[in-house]
């Protein structure tokens, strides 16, 4: 078995840097945006209270639950053993850190009292699943560091499998954790469901891949290093089934919900009379967001096109977006029922009278925050890549697979 | 306004002005126990439609009457963003069209939600029943407001310039009812609310005193706690509802 060559992304110096300036330039403004959140306080966005958690949770959980899932790659070959898959698992235990940490900056930068940070960190009430989400993301970070390790370097190989096994039950048991924040909430009627966590899992998994697919082929077509249909045919096969799982849970989740007569006004809502969320459910995720990629992926000539693969991917995370925002602020959006029999004329503190939506409208503070987010967690990939030997030489076909007939 | 009173009561000075006091005992010496158990009964057949004395009274016991709308804040954000720990809400019903007003507040449920998703445990729930918010403990993560099955809960979404030092509060922090703490743990017993409702709709005391009013009204006619599907076993019941 021939054994794998690595090397440092390699773009001219004037291009990488060019990029950085602009990327740094992203990072700079949305810095200046988080500032001015903090020196003010909150009331410079659009949350409020009745719409707690707004853009920049939109984005911190799509970064967080696409982290989980872009350690897949590197999971299917150190634990499934997949050896076509062994070139790519470098990038793929990297991105699961750089998202990670960039969705995790965003939480963190909306917190009332980002300063407490330390508090978060060592006061813990453990019935609270946030809590143990503090514990799982940061524990995850060290994992996949040593994961990182085991791969990187030489002597530590062959411990790859033992820690990639506890990397992939980790980032398990933690996407179950993200999805549990809003599972566990029985307050609300678009949460409090235990499909929740298992459909976390699944978006992860195809979030995590579309990403992944986007970086590998930005960072290999800029440099012209050779990057083969076998390997991408792979990875795009595996998005297009992953996409149709995510689904099938929308599918369960709705008809589900359906059935009972207690949950009507809440479906409708989703799904008919609630303006921006209908729109964002139909347009931004079922349509944009699954429909349209599958049938991209598995379009005989679309799907196996660089074209396609990339609008596929592109759509993907487009519709990751458009999920968490009618998760996140869809479901805060729709009134509790507190009096379900009833209907409010009247109230002091927003209660969603006659049955009204609570009122919402993302601010630029908040989508600055939530940028700026993702733009580390690329700009801190970028860099990697460059300074360390994160990215096979070549995933040519020939390469990949000397067998190939 | 820094108080130091030695009275128990809240007394009109002047139309819509009080001079606010804590009771007139030093503060606990012992710590809280749970032979207490505070609760609230409101009978919403006497609240009175368009009355917001409670809501009043407690803005101006509670320090949100200093609060200030931010420069640069349109009126409906400064409406939806300033905090409110009790309001009145105006219901009807569906099938008898039947219209009833009555004050929302914290339930101080036994079962908090707020409690079990506080990362920090900065929500926690006192022996004597209450469900308050450590505001050195609080990061302002907004879960427990996410949580709350009756949208009990303020955040302070903006820079705090005056406030009462028997009530701080700060940016960036999550508040709700208290069942006026300040005054329960300075030998008072009353809240602003019950004092403030002239209609006799609010009665606030121990659900665990026998002999106490509260007690008696709840013993004498049926009352149901909000989402009691929830069984969050609240320490505000409703009559009437």
């Amino acid at each position: 078995m021939k054994k794998i060559q690595y090397r440092e992304w390699g773009i001219e110096a004037p291009r990488y840097w060019g990029l950085l300036a602009v990327l740094g330039a992203i990072i700079a403004v949305a810095g200046f945006a988080v500032l001015h959140m903090e020196h003010e306080g909150h009331w410079v966005t659009g949350m409020n209270n009745q719409i707690v958690w707004g853009t920049p949770h939109v984005f911190a959980i799509f970064l967080i639950v696409a982290a989980s899932g872009a350690l897949n790659v590197a999971s299917i070959s150190s634990v499934f053993d997949q050896k076509l898959y062994k070139p790519l698992a470098r990038l793929s235990g990297l991105l699961a850190m750089t998202l990670l940490v960039g969705g995790l900056l965003v939480l963190v930068l909306d917190l009332g009292q980002p300063a407490r940070l330390i508090v978060a960190m060592t006061t813990y009430n453990f019935k609270s699943i946030f809590a143990w989400n503090v514990l799982l993301y940061v524990g995850f970070l060290g994992i996949v560091a040593v994961y990182l390790f085991t791969m990187m370097e030489r002597k530590a190989n062959s411990y790859t499998k033992g820690v990639g096994v506890v990397a992939f039950v980790w980032r398990l048991i933690l996407t179950t954790g993200t999805g549990s924040i809003f599972g566990f909430l029985v307050a609300r009627q678009g949460y409090d469901a235990a499909l929740l966590a298992p459909m976390f899992i699944i978006m992860s998994f195809a979030y995590g891949l579309a990403i992944y697919l986007l970086v590998l082929m930005f960072t290999f077509n800029s440099e012209g290093r050779a990057l083969g249909d076998k390997i991408l045919g792979r990875l795009k096969s595996l998005l297009g089934i992953f996409v149709s799982a995510i689904l099938y849970f929308v599918l369960v989740y709705h008809l589900t919900n359906l059935y009972g007569t207690e949950n009507h006004e809440y479906e409708a809502f989703i799904l008919l009379n609630g303006g921006v969320y209908t729109a964002t459910f139909w347009v931004g995720w079922v349509l944009l967001g699954m429909l349209v990629p599958m049938a991209i992926l598995f379009h005989p000539a679309l799907g196996n096109s660089r074209g396609g693969i990339v609008a596929a991917s592109l759509l993907v995370i487009l519709g990751g977006l458009a999920a968490m925002y009618v998760i996140v602020i869809g479901g805060q959006a729709f009134p509790m029922p507190i009096f379900p029999d009833k209907i409010i004329l009247e109230s002091g503190f927003h209660d969603g009278v006659a049955g009204a939506p609570l009122y919402y409208s993302p601010s630029l503070p908040e989508l600055l925050l939530g940028i700026g987010g993702v733009t580390v967690a690329l700009t801190v990939t970028l860099v990697a890549v460059r300074m360390l030997k994160f990215l096979p030489a070549s995933l040519a076909d020939e390469v990949v697979d000397p067998h190939h007939g | 306004m820094s108080v130091a009173g030695k009275a128990a009561a809240a007394a009109a000075i002047a139309p819509g002005v009080f001079l606010h006091t804590m009771g007139n005992a030093a503060p606990r010496a012992e710590a809280v126990t749970d032979d207490v158990r505070y609760g609230m009964l409101i009978d919403t057949s006497k609240c009175a439609d368009g009355c917001s004395d409670c809501v009043s009274a407690c803005d101006q016991e509670n320090g949100m009457d200093l609060l200030i709308k931010p420069q640069g804040a349109s009126d409906e954000d400064w409406a939806r963003q300033k905090p409110r720990w009790i309001r009145t809400v105006k219901v009807q019903d569906n099938l008898t069209g039947k219209v009833t007003s009555l004050p929302m507040l914290c339930q101080h449920c036994e079962h908090p939600p707020c409690v079990d998703v506080c990362p920090t445990g900065a929500s926690f729930r006192r022996a004597d029943g209450l469900v308050l918010v450590d505001r050195h403990t609080c990061i302002g993560c907004r879960y427990c407001m996410m949580a709350c099955p009756y949208k009990a809960r303020s955040f302070i979404h903006e820079n705090v310039q005056l406030q009462r030092t028997a009530v701080p509060r700060g940016k960036g922090c999550v508040e709700s009812c208290t069942f006026c703490v300040h005054r329960l743990d300075h030998g008072g017993s009353t809240t602003a609310c019950q004092d403030a409702c002239t209609h006799d709709a609010i009665v606030f005391g121990d659900l665990k005193d026998p002999d106490s009013r509260i007690s008696k009204a709840l013993a004498e006619h049926s009352s149901t706690q909000l989402r009691a599907d929830l069984k969050l076993n609240t320490g505000v019941r409703y009559r009437g509802i």
